[in-house]
């Protein structure tokens, strides 16, 4: 048998990839990708567009007789205001590590569940927490302020009073 | 014409409840040799199981019968849990209430939910056991490399499931070991946040919106963690274990020493059961893969019938576990805290004992201890079988005598490491205390957790390079990290009280 290497390819020579084959292969990776964007269309789902979450806004009146350096928290809420020369701000009480409660001790705050310490102010004394509590944005005046326990503000940004 | 038709009717209609019992059993009563291989190859849930099984994987100690523990646990835990979904309402603060009613009102439901909750537990410690007679026995090596990649699997869809469950009760538990388990998952902000990428990053916060479905435990974490309860993760796990179990037999079976059949001699004369028909046949072409059959090269002789030497050791520990998780109800209530309170933590808020020692390490670093650590073990755990290929000792407990010694000088020395490293924390404490304005990212990567773990690893290196051997590099390590994870998981579970302090015995804990 003769090889026709410059000759122009028989319509009787097999093809590189035969037809069957080809439309074959085309069919297969057609259903490869309709299957995984399928897949990619569902994987988005799990994601919310609209987190159904409580609104972070809330209202608070701070007691006259507050005295500087003591927190207040007001109940249900996970937040403590202080009101000091300074101004009004006002610290979360969850805490950096893994979102427990921290609790007020004599020195600050105290978290429950794998004992970080923080001061008054939310800076780290001790323990795995990885950074201070979140300062929250407070609005307001005249003892009648609007805490956003959405918005976080740099420690030390104070609402003067 | 027409009587005879309507006598062979009603003869008919007589034999009808036989017949249907004949051809539910294809091969009629497995008595003799030819019928027992049918029935294991004729049933779509037994023929997974070869139709002769080799003596050596009926020994006791070839596997005690973990897996058999791991695969009963599930079907009961399967079994319970739909029994507890008649009652259960999966909403916050209606699902406490319908937990309640399972205990209080729904006939027999406390102790239908406490033999789930039991058998769960039975599960994960099977799991682990299996796990460790596996790597024991060195039964990962090829050809069943891939199997261990699936136990992985299984074992980490098991804690999976575990965690999961957790959350549904809505009691005090549950919520703050879900918040932790939350905002473990992330943790990885510890390192987007020290990099300052976490704006355009935020995998962890990605990871914690998916689990939650919101950016707080709510109804929406609830209903998520309900449907991989009760259908991702079981359809997960019983695909999984089909494949793991297919597997075992397309892999030959149990792995056995190369000299199994010298060392077993031939079966005992009074092995039942004898041949009793067409003795030169074994009927076990049905068995014939890739050449990997008992059969190969040997004599059938060390080979019984599955049915019934292998379906009754089976069945045996079958009924062993369904004992164990029956006694365990009886004997222990599964808790239900108070409901639900996302103002007031648990003081301590402690996970299930099995990722105590984990929490352990979570409070030195949330991302090395709950993320990090275990993705090293989990991708070190994963390698072993393609980083081990020697040869000898496989199918045999630590490789032979000097495994032995071997092992238990790691379990001296992964014991004092972990214990050594632990109490230098608890009594010193840690950088922070030390230099208070440490950056957090020399914490993540410099803190006890990692410390055992490096120090597992050189001793582990240094075992390689002193036996020659990838596998007793292997041993040391897995020990190593055994002995770390129960040490840790003792600590957490009985020494750690109120704020995670150190305590001897709960007696001490300060009221609160």
């Amino acid at each position: 048998m003769t090889t026709h290497a410059t000759t122009k390819r028989s319509r009787l020579d097999p093809e590189p990839v035969s037809r069957r084959d080809f439309l074959g292969l085309a069919s297969l990776w057609a259903a490869a990708a309709a299957v995984g964007m399928a897949t990619l269309g569902m994987l988005r789902l799990p994601k919310a567009a609209v987190l159904s979450s409580p609104s972070k806004k809330f209202r608070v009146t701070l007691p006259e007789s507050l005295p500087p350096g003591q927190p207040f928290i007001p109940p249900g809420r996970s937040v403590a205001l202080y009101r000091n020369a300074e101004g009004v701000f006002a610290v979360s009480l969850v805490c950096t590590h893994l979102g427990c409660i921290v609790k007020q001790n004599p020195d600050g705050f105290a978290c429950p569940c794998h004992g970080s310490l923080f001061t008054a102010a939310g800076a780290v004394r001790k323990g795995p927490a990885p950074r201070a509590l979140a300062w929250h944005k407070v609005t307001g005046s005249g003892g009648h302020y609007i805490v956003d326990e959405g918005v976080t503000v740099p420690p030390g940004t104070y609402l003067k009073a | 014409m027409s009587h005879s038709a309507l006598s062979e009717f009603a003869a008919n209609l007589r034999a009808a409840p036989r017949r249907v019992l004949e051809t539910m059993f294809r091969s009629g009563k497995p008595t003799t040799d030819r019928t027992r291989s049918s029935f294991v190859f004729g049933n779509v849930f037994l023929h997974l199981h070869p139709a002769r099984t080799h003596r050596w994987s009926l020994r006791w100690t070839t596997t005690w019968g973990l897996g058999i523990l791991c695969g009963a646990s599930f079907l009961i835990t399967l079994v319970t849990g739909v029994l507890l979904m008649f009652y259960y309402k999966p909403y916050p603060d209606v699902a406490y209430q319908s937990i309640k009613d399972i205990h209080f009102v729904v006939p027999t439901g406390q102790f239908i939910r406490n033999i789930h909750r039991w058998a769960a537990n039975v599960m994960v410690v099977g799991v682990f056991l299996h796990m460790a007679r596996v790597f024991y026995t060195a039964a990962y090596r090829a050809p069943r490399e891939f199997n261990w990649l699936i136990g992985m699997g299984l074992f980490i869809v098991t804690l999976a499931l575990s965690f999961t469950g957790y959350l549904l009760p809505w009691d005090q538990l549950a919520y703050w070991a879900t918040t932790i388990g939350a905002n473990i998952a992330q943790s990885p902000r510890e390192i987007t946040d020290a990099l300052g990428i976490t704006d355009k990053f935020d995998i962890g916060g990605l990871q914690r919106q998916l689990l939650l479905g919101s950016d707080v435990v709510g109804e929406e974490a609830l209903i998520r963690f309900y449907l991989l309860h009760v259908m991702i993760l079981p359809l997960a796990l019983a695909l999984l274990m089909a494949v793991h179990f297919w597997r075992i037999r397309k892999d030959g079976g149990l792995a056995r020493p190369d000299d199994a059949d010298q060392r077993l001699g031939p079966p005992p004369a009074d092995t039942y059961p004898v041949f009793t028909e067409a003795p030169q046949k074994t009927y076990q072409l049905a068995a014939l893969v890739k050449g990997r059959t008992p059969a190969v090269g040997r004599g059938p002789e060390n080979t019984v019938p599955t049915m019934p030497h292998l379906f009754y050791a089976e069945l045996g520990v079958f009924m062993l576990t369904i004992l164990i998780c029956l006694g365990l109800a009886i004997w222990m209530d599964a808790p239900l805290k108070e409901l639900a309170n996302p103002n007031v933590p648990e003081n301590p808020a402690k996970a299930p004992w099995y990722f105590l020692g984990l929490q352990e390490l979570v409070s030195y670093s949330a991302f090395m201890g709950g993320v990090g650590i275990p993705m090293i073990v989990i991708i070190g755990l994963g390698l072993i079988p393609y980083l081990d290929r020697e040869k000898t000792g496989t199918g045999e407990w630590f490789g032979g005598p000097g495994g032995g010694r071997l092992v238990a000088s790691s379990v001296v020395f992964g014991l004092a490491a972990v214990l050594a490293v632990e109490v230098f924390a608890i009594r010193l404490g840690w950088l922070r205390e030390w230099f208070p304005g440490i950056p957090q990212l020399v914490i993540t990567f410099i803190n006890p957790g990692t410390l055992i773990a490096a120090i597992y690893a050189l001793y582990s290196l240094r075992v390689v390079h002193r036996f020659n051997s990838v596998r007793a590099g292997a041993l040391a390590l897995f020990t190593c990290f055994l002995c770390g994870f129960v040490v840790l998981t003792i600590i957490g579970t009985h020494f750690r009280g109120p704020n995670w302090h150190f305590y001897w015995s709960p007696a001490d804990w300060p009221m609160h």
